[in-house]
Order: structure tokens, then C-alpha cells, then sequence
């Protein structure tokens, strides 16, 4: 073994590459062989020195949120510890047992428990629509149609897009800057989506006419995102965002007060 | 769009390695906002190509489209970036003098530097193996170069940065991160 035959030997050996046999016959070679002995030094130097310089950089918390975002209706949980396959299957053979389950109550406890399962589902389904369109609103250039900290641009330029003139405030005096509306569509409804800033979050608040079945009060929590749900002059309210419940319930109700 | 499986299956396997993704892309591409921006590129193109991945080591599959991503990003760009294969002439190779080697590998800001100094091929393959913890096998796989090409390319890379370590600093050259 000539030194310049083992360049690539050294590294093989020193990243730990080589077979048994190979790494023997190497070590039995440094043992005679300073040269490779003093580079084999250095290069342990070399690697001690970008393991201990906190090269790695993370991903930023700003790109996991874009992530979230922008996987096309991807359900993406933030940091949620994975659990592989095992646990996919655990869920599915849950999931038929629940099936099953409410099949049998089905039987003995009638129509109206299935109702109440009913609209259980309906709301689940409902808050993925309604988490959905904010994650989208927080895409570049989907939050607002209209840009205004000003009640009274806002309301007007609701007028002809749609059929109702949504309650529209500002409540900076009390934390929540009115920054501007849009519309949008939510399961296929025509919204007003007032677009509200609280500290560094944003909260869209989604104007709806209210409908037989809108649930009267309802919150839920899906992929980190909180919303809260309640009608008010034949309006149903849906606020979702990224803050604490308590800053939703307080904007709840600040609409509330007359 | 994939199969509510399939996105699950994403979730679990690809989601999970996005700071290996982004900190391969952010040394590529020298800079935070392009390594975001190519990042989410890449999960996205990723996204649209799992179905043919089945299984598998997820982090080379991922880590490959990233690192494409960033090659066609740099190029895109013009970025004045030696886009020359691993040739000999980049830097001659410089008798070593192992007592001068005591000198910049405790200062961070230099051995980043350093580090950037590199040719794009070669701060790719020692993020790699360095900070990522790749095998060669996985190298080969990510850089799509066969094995012996990555050993070699290693300690080239290596020696290179090296020499950039024990040269005297220059004046205003640390990049603005």
C-alpha cells in the first residue's frame, strides 16, 4: 500500500466504510506509516470542528408553516411525534370497530343518536373547510380583496358582490386591527371573510347568511388552528386562527357587544 | 392529488425530514430565503412524484429532488458557481502542514465561510456526510454519482477545505446570511 494508493482508503476507513478485513489491513498499515497517521489526525480535527460549530440549520418555523400550506389540501400536523405503519393500521381496525360500533347503538338506541353522530361528522368536516380556507387566505396575495384598517371602506365594497351586508368593525382599540375582507367560499357558500390581526396572528372571521342546521354555538381545534363558531342576526360567525381560544372568544365577543 | 393513504404516508415518512432539506438546500444555495423558497419547491415537487416512490430510504429520495431543485436553482440564477464536475484544477492540491491546521477550526464564522467557499459539488458532499451523517452509498444515491466518484470527491472536498482553513482571512469577505 503505497500513501497516495490510500487517500480515499483513509476516508473510507476513517467514515467507517470499510469491511473488517479492510479496516485491519489499514490499521495494520498506520501503524508503520506517520504520514497517514498525522492526516488521519486531521481529518478528526477537520470533523470535531464542524460537528462542534452548529453548522446544521433548521428549517425555519416560517417554511414548516409554508409547508403546511401550500401541500395541496395536505393535512399537515406540526410536529406531531410519527408513529409508521403499526399505528395506520391501530387506526383503521379503530375506525371499522367504530363502524361497527355505532351500527349496533344504531339498532338499539334509534334514529336520533344517529342524527347527533350525524352532525358530530358534519362539524369535523365542516372545521377542515374552515381551516382549510384560512390556511389558503395566509397564502401570498390571498388575504385580503380589500386592504383597509377602515370599517367604513370595508363594508361598502361588500356591496354587489354579495347578497347580504355583513356587520363589518374594527376593534383595534380593543386589540383586534381590522386589516381588510375578501370574499371567499366555503362549502359552497358565498362568504364574507373579515380579516383581523392579533399581535402576530391573523384571524379571518367568515360571514355567512345563517342556514337551518348551522350549528348554534361550536368550536374545535384541527392541525393547530382554533375556531370558534356562533350566530348572531341571522349570521353565522366563524372565527378560526392560529392564536389562543381566548383571543377567538373575545373577538366573539366584542361582535356580541352591541 | 394522492390517496388519502398516500398522503398519509407522505406525513409520515417525507414531512419529517424537512430540516435535513432545508439545511442540504441552504448550504447549496448559500443563502436562508432561496433555501426556503427551493425547499418548498422541492416538497413540492416531491408531493406530485410520491407516488412512484414506494418505499425505500425516504431521506435520500426527498434529499435528491433537493438537491436537483438547487442546481436548477443556481442555474436559473447564473449564479457564478463552479459548476464544473469534481475536476482536479479547482484548487491544486497543497502540501498540508498539520501544525498551521491549529489555527481557524474553533472560529464558527470562518469555517462557515470556508465551507461556502467550496465548490457547490463539494460543500454538497461534505454537508452530506458531515452534518447530515450520509453513508456513501446514500451520497451516491442522492448525488446520482457512483461510489467510488463520492470517495474520491470526498476527500477532495475535504483537502480543500483544509487549505481554505489554514489561508490567511480575507478582509469583507463574510457573506451577509
Amino acid at each position: 500500500m503505497t500513501c497516495d494508493l490510500t487517500q480515499t482508503r483513509l476516508h473510507a476507513y476513517f467514515d467507517g466504510e470499510l469491511d473488517v478485513m479492510s479496516s485491519a489491513e489499514f490499521e495494520r498499515h498506520l501503524e508503520s506509516c506517520p504520514d497517514c497517521e498525522t492526516r488521519l489526525a486531521a481529518e478528526e480535527k477537520l470533523r470535531a470542528a464542524l460537528a462542534g460549530a452548529q453548522l446544521y440549520a433548521r428549517a425555519p418555523e416560517t417554511l414548516r408553516r409554508k409547508l403546511q400550506t401550500s401541500l395541496p389540501a395536505a393535512a399537515v400536523s406540526p410536529d406531531v411525534p410519527y408513529v409508521k405503519d403499526p399505528k395506520t393500521s391501530v387506526e383503521k381496525s379503530w375506525r371499522w370497530l367504530a363502524i361497527a360500533a355505532s351500527l349496533i347503538l344504531a339498532v338499539f338506541l334509534g334514529t336520533e343518536f344517529m342524527e347527533r353522530l350525524n352532525r358530530y361528522s358534519q362539524q369535523q368536516a365542516m372545521a377542515a373547510v374552515i381551516v382549510d380556507a384560512h390556511l389558503r387566505s395566509l397564502q401570498p396575495g390571498h388575504l385580503e380583496d380589500v386592504i383597509s384598517t377602515d370599517q367604513h371602506t370595508v363594508k361598502p365594497w361588500f356591496d354587489g358582490k354579495i347578497d347580504f351586508a355583513p356587520p363589518v368593525r374594527d376593534f383595534a382599540n380593543d386589540g383586534f386591527p381590522l386589516l381588510g375582507g375578501r370574499l371567499d367560499v366555503i362549502d359552497s357558500r358565498t362568504a364574507a371573510a373579515l380579516v383581523y390581526g392579533r399581535r402576530k396572528h391573523i384571524v379571518n372571521v367568515f360571514v355567512e347568511k345563517a342556514q337551518p342546521g348551522d350549528s348554534q354555538n361550536a368550536s374545535g381545534e384541527l392541525q393547530g388552528y382554533r375556531w370558534i363558531s356562533w350566530q348572531q342576526n341571522n349570521f353565522t360567525f366563524t372565527a378560526v386562527s392560529d392564536t389562543a381560544y381566548a383571543d377567538l372568544d373575545q373577538l366573539k365577543q366584542l361582535f356580541l357587544a352591541p | 392529488m394522492l390517496e388519502q393513504a398516500d398522503r398519509a404516508r407522505f406525513e409520515a415518512d417525507i414531512i419529517p425530514h424537512r430540516d435535513a432539506a432545508y439545511n442540504l438546500a441552504r448550504w447549496i444555495l448559500r443563502g436562508r430565503a432561496q433555501a426556503e423558497d427551493v425547499t418548498q419547491e422541492a416538497f413540492l415537487r416531491a408531493y406530485r412524484s410520491f407516488g412512484a416512490f414506494q418505499s425505500g430510504n425516504a431521506r435520500a429520495w426527498l434529499l435528491q429532488i433537493v438537491r436537483n431543485c438547487c442546481f436548477t436553482w443556481l442555474q436559473q440564477n447564473h449564479v457564478a458557481e463552479e459548476m464544473t464536475e469534481f475536476d482536479e484544477q479547482t484548487m491544486p492540491p497543497k502540501p498540508e502542514n498539520p501544525e498551521s491546521l491549529a489555527m481557524a477550526t474553533d472560529d464558527r464564522e470562518r469555517l462557515q465561510r470556508a465551507l461556502e467557499d467550496l465548490p457547490a459539488h463539494f460543500r454538497e458532499i461534505i454537508v452530506l456526510r458531515e452534518l447530515e451523517g450520509c453513508s456513501y452509498k446514500e451520497i451516491a444515491a442522492i448525488t446520482t454519482r457512483p461510489i467510488g466518484t463520492v470517495m474520491s470527491a470526498l476527500a477532495r472536498a475535504r483537502q480543500q477545505l483544509r487549505t481554505l482553513l489554514t489561508e490567511p482571512v480575507q478582509k469583507g469577505a463574510i457573506r451577509d446570511l
